[in-house]
């Protein structure tokens, strides 16, 4: 034997992250690097990303300061960018507001991060050709989009419109043979949590079937599942990894 | 200013309760759910400025103690 079995290596691959100055999209960065992909991280906090980059595996990783919310520099910025194998968008933010306090502007922020600035830099990337044929384009959702909590909804709604858009351009990309599937956290521990308070968390954990909230390494696997090249006839699909949270 | 918040409180709540006073322990009321909480954390924001957190937020029992940690926090 040559080489070790491993289906889920990235080897050979380079992947975006966005968000990948915390959370989910650092966790992702850093468990894709240990299965030797190459990186380049995108934040809008260059101290915390040139934290995330220290923490890559192997060499050749980039950290680059960009606040996707910027329309009117995508362009450039993703000119500069290498050729990729694969992208994942993990930035996000959420607020939660009852609906007779959301402004039109509160949704539009939530909209603008969640959706729209994901949708423009997939547009650039494949206007620009920067995804290889076989690239794989990972959304991190949540299963907000289906399950209601206090105040969610302008997340719900993004989360929810992020789900089609991932299915719309997995139909839109195909012939290209570019892949689009979307991963649906449930309740994972990140900064994005503490908008809630100690004692709704502890009822809250008391709800998940497997007893606990997620690690955002265990999101992360299942974005590595879907970079790789052992998911090359999976497109336009949503995993949940929720902890059984969704079987009530 | 005390008739005031008396009266965005019941508003951001959806209550139309007359008892409603400044020494009302708000958790113990009916219409009181996690709902209501993060209304009144929505309110303060809107009308006062102040962004308060679940965990401080969670501390505070009457009216009084929400308008004293206003104008502590303006």
């Amino acid at each position: 034997m040559n080489k070790e079995y491993n289906p889920f290596s990235l080897e050979g691959k380079t992947i975006l992250v966005t968000g990948a100055s915390s959370g989910i999209g650092k966790s992702i960065a850093i468990e894709c690097s240990k299965m030797k992909a190459k990186l380049c991280v995108i934040g809008r906090d260059i101290v915390r990303l040139n934290e995330t980059l220290s923490e890559l595996e192997g060499e050749g990783h980039r950290a680059l300061q960009f606040d996707i919310n910027e329309n009117e520099k995508i362009k450039s910025f993703i000119s500069e960018l290498p050729e990729l194998n694969g992208v994942v968008h993990a930035a996000g933010i959420i607020k939660r507001l009852p609906l007779k306090f959301i402004s039109k502007e509160d949704f539009n922020e939530i909209l603008d991060t969640n959706l729209v600035s994901a949708s423009q830099v997939t547009r650039e990337l494949h206007k620009q050709k920067k995804l290889k044929t076989g690239s794989s384009i990972v959304f991190i959702s949540s299963i907000a989009s289906d399950f209601a909590s206090i105040g969610n909804i302008m997340y719900m709604a993004s989360k929810g419109a992020v789900n089609s858009f991932s299915k719309g351009i997995a139909f839109e990309f195909a012939k290209s043979n570019i892949r689009s599937n979307v991963i649906q956290p449930g309740m994972v521990v990140t900064n994005l949590t503490k908008v809630i308070n100690d004692k709704e968390i502890e009822e809250d954990i008391k709800r998940y079937p497997l007893g606990r909230y997620g690690t955002t390494q265990e999101i992360a696997y299942a974005a590595i599942y879907l970079l790789s090249d052992a998911s090359a006839w999976v497109t336009g699909s949503k995993i949940v990894v929720d902890g059984g949270i969704t079987l009530r | 200013m005390e008739q005031k918040f008396i009266t965005l409180f019941k508003e951001a709540i959806d209550s139309e309760n007359d008892q409603i006073s400044m020494d009302t322990r708000f958790r113990e009321l009916d219409e009181w759910d996690s709902l209501a909480a993060l209304s009144i954390i929505a309110m303060l924001d809107e009308e006062y400025d102040i962004i308060i957190d679940g965990n401080k937020f969670q501390k505070l029992e009457t009216l009084s103690e929400i308008l004293n940690y206003i104008s502590e926090n303006k």
